[in-house]
């Protein structure tokens, strides 16, 4: 026990006078989660759009108004024909033009029928899609407010409530993305790195030679590093509950247990990929494009799983990134408990034990 | 009884025999020199006599442990210093020192004791708390084989120690080992270096995986009609 603490201890001068590793460590975490709570954010806020109202009614200039009204759009010009769009669109800070044809209120009221046309910038066709229905959802409820309570006898009203997020703040998402993120690449990455460190250095010969067993130099090297994931998670968690306002509806202690899991199962990954390199490089890349890559593209933190081509869905199962993200999101905004992510944890536990014994018998092979 | 005894001692790797049936014995407190050109198997045979791999075939015993049964009583009983550096450059000399001890299970008191007895030794109480990179390259050796007969090891294994330095200073790193063997304890070194081959009690020269001379320094140049260690290493890698 002695010789285990002699060893962390070492390990710990490592992380601590190394200023690449305490940036990535600590530097990191903080700014992928400001960059993506504040600067990558799906919501649009004072979106500039233009109008080109070719009634001028009193219809016509309540509907425009009633756009104006919430934090979505702010009208930037007001077009006076239709040549004058494409000009606006190219002048590239209009995201949306909204026209209104000749006698709007007129067509309403007696042909029971009046039209707007939304046109959208669709270069970017998440953000067009998201004016678009915006702008629909404004312009229906003035379709209401016009027809009074009596009118219409057969409609079908929706009433639409966005379930567990009701005001679909992006960071909801993130926080739990950016934490999946930053515990696999701490865990998987740092600890496959350090023990490619040794090798490369030629020190682990040096310890190989030793009386340590091999797993209390595995243990030993990576025991400080589960200690600052876990130290990350809470800044991360802290973050997402203070700075962003994200709730943890279920129980604390089992999001940090789910935590604890997710560590351990990132240090089996990063154990086996230091288990077949020699080189640091190697190890960082084969973290960097084998870990990093398929998961940020592939666990759901980005784009959403469901709409993936059946292989790629397949494929995102075997991201240990996609089952926690899920855990996450069902214990902090749904409130679940264990009866409802006991499968998904079940499929972390099995993932860690099939890397640990895979980098044992490695580790076995390599030494003999 | 001897620190090392091998008989017949084979490593092979698929078809490839690194080291064929070596036999040969080094006697307590003795400096024996394992020489041999690149790829000749002597890491091979080292890594086997520190445990660190099984052989194919063939008995071998150090400190009187068997390497098949034994390997982690051998680990106990060796230090070893490798040809690229067994400190680490970013913990400090104090720290490195501790470092070593506490994983041979040495108790913090002796450790203490020992760090100071070191230091003065090598006359580096000064550079006790600067980091190991800040070190020149021959103090960085002398420190690396202090460390690693810190634990009172019946044998040491050098593998290539002076790589890289000068004459004087590899000279100075010997007067180490000659002490260390003078108290007893059995140095088993490989070296590319012939003047070191010179300061070796006994020496074997390893070709293609078998040792193919084994004798003091004078007696082998002597056998070969060499003028120095040299002749007699190229007359043996050549082939005749």
């Amino acid at each position: 026990m002695r010789q285990f603490f002699v060893f962390a201890r070492k390990e710990f001068y490592h992380i601590f006078r190394d200023k690449r590793t305490l940036l990535i460590l600590f530097g990191m975490p903080i700014v992928q989660i400001v960059l993506f709570g504040f600067a990558i954010t799906n919501e649009i806020k004072n979106a500039e759009i233009a109008v080109l109202d070719q009634s001028r009614d009193y219809y016509s200039n309540r509907l425009v108004q009633q756009l104006q009204a919430g934090s979505y759009f702010k009208i930037d010009q007001e077009l006076q024909s239709h040549q004058a769009i494409e000009a606006a669109f190219k002048e590239g800070r209009i995201k949306m033009v909204v026209v209104i044809p000749p006698k709007f209120g007129e067509s309403f009221f007696h042909l029971h029928k009046a039209q707007v046309q939304l046109l959208a910038d669709a270069g970017d066709p998440n953000t067009a899609t998201t004016l678009i229905n915006y702008a629909r959802a404004i312009i229906g409820n003035y379709q209401q407010e016009l027809n009074g309570p009596q009118s219409m006898p057969l409609t079908i009203n929706t009433t639409v409530r966005m379930q567990y997020n009701p005001a679909l703040k992006s960071v909801f998402l993130f926080v739990p993305g950016v934490m999946t993120l930053i515990l696999l690449l701490v865990s998987a990455m740092m600890t496959s790195i350090t023990i490619a460190r040794e090798k490369e250095l030629g020190t682990m010969e040096i310890l190989l030679v030793s009386p340590l067993p091999p797993a209390m130099i595995v243990t030993g090297k990576v025991v400080p590093y589960i200690v600052l994931s876990f130290i990350n998670a809470l800044v991360i968690l802290g973050m997402g509950i203070w700075l962003f306002g994200m709730p943890i509806k279920g129980s604390i202690v089992l999001l940090l247990l789910e935590c604890a899991l997710f560590v351990l199962t990132s240090l089996g990954l990063g154990i086996l990929i230091s288990t077949v390199t020699d080189k640091q490089q190697t190890a960082m890349m084969a973290s960097m494009m084998g870990l990093l890559m398929p998961t940020v593209l592939l666990s759901g933190f980005i784009f959403p799983v469901e709409s993936m081509p059946l292989p790629l869905r397949l494929l995102s199962n075997i991201m240990p990134a996609k089952w926690f993200i899920i855990i996450l999101k069902d214990i902090m905004l749904k409130g679940s408990g264990l009866r409802e992510v006991w499968p998904q944890s079940l499929v972390l536990c099995g993932m860690t034990l099939l890397f640990v014994t895979i980098s044992i018998r490695k580790f076995k092979i390599r030494l003999s | 009884m001897q620190p090392i005894v091998t008989k017949e001692l084979t490593k092979k790797f698929g078809t490839f025999i690194a080291t064929n049936a070596i036999t040969f014995e080094v006697k307590e407190g003795e400096i024996f020199g394992f020489l041999g050109a690149n790829g000749a198997g002597k890491t091979t045979a080292m890594r086997m006599l520190c445990g660190l791999l099984r052989p194919s075939s063939g008995e071998a015993k150090v400190a009187g442990f068997d390497v098949y049964k034994q390997a982690d009583r051998i680990k106990q009983n060796i230090g070893y210093m490798s040809q690229r550096f067994s400190l680490y450059e970013d913990l400090k000399v104090k720290e490195n020192i501790r470092f070593y001890g506490g994983i041979y299970g040495l108790s913090n008191n002796t450790i203490k004791e020992k760090t100071k007895q070191l230091l003065q030794k090598l006359q580096m109480e000064a550079e006790a708390d600067q980091l190991v990179s800040a070190l020149p390259l021959g103090w960085k050796q002398k420190l690396a084989f202090s460390v690693a007969i810190l634990h009172d090891p019946s044998i040491v294994f050098l593998d290539e120690p002076t790589g890289g330095v000068d004459p004087v200073t590899r000279r100075q790193f010997w007067d180490l080992i000659y002490e260390a063997a003078g108290r007893g304890v059995t140095v088993f070194v490989t070296t590319h270096y012939m003047d070191e081959a010179e300061y070796c009690d006994r020496i074997s020269i390893m070709v293609d995986g078998r040792i193919q001379a084994l004798d003091t320094p004078r007696q082998l140049k002597a056998q070969f009609q060499a003028e120095s260690m040299d002749d007699v290493f190229l007359k043996l890698a050549r082939g005749k």
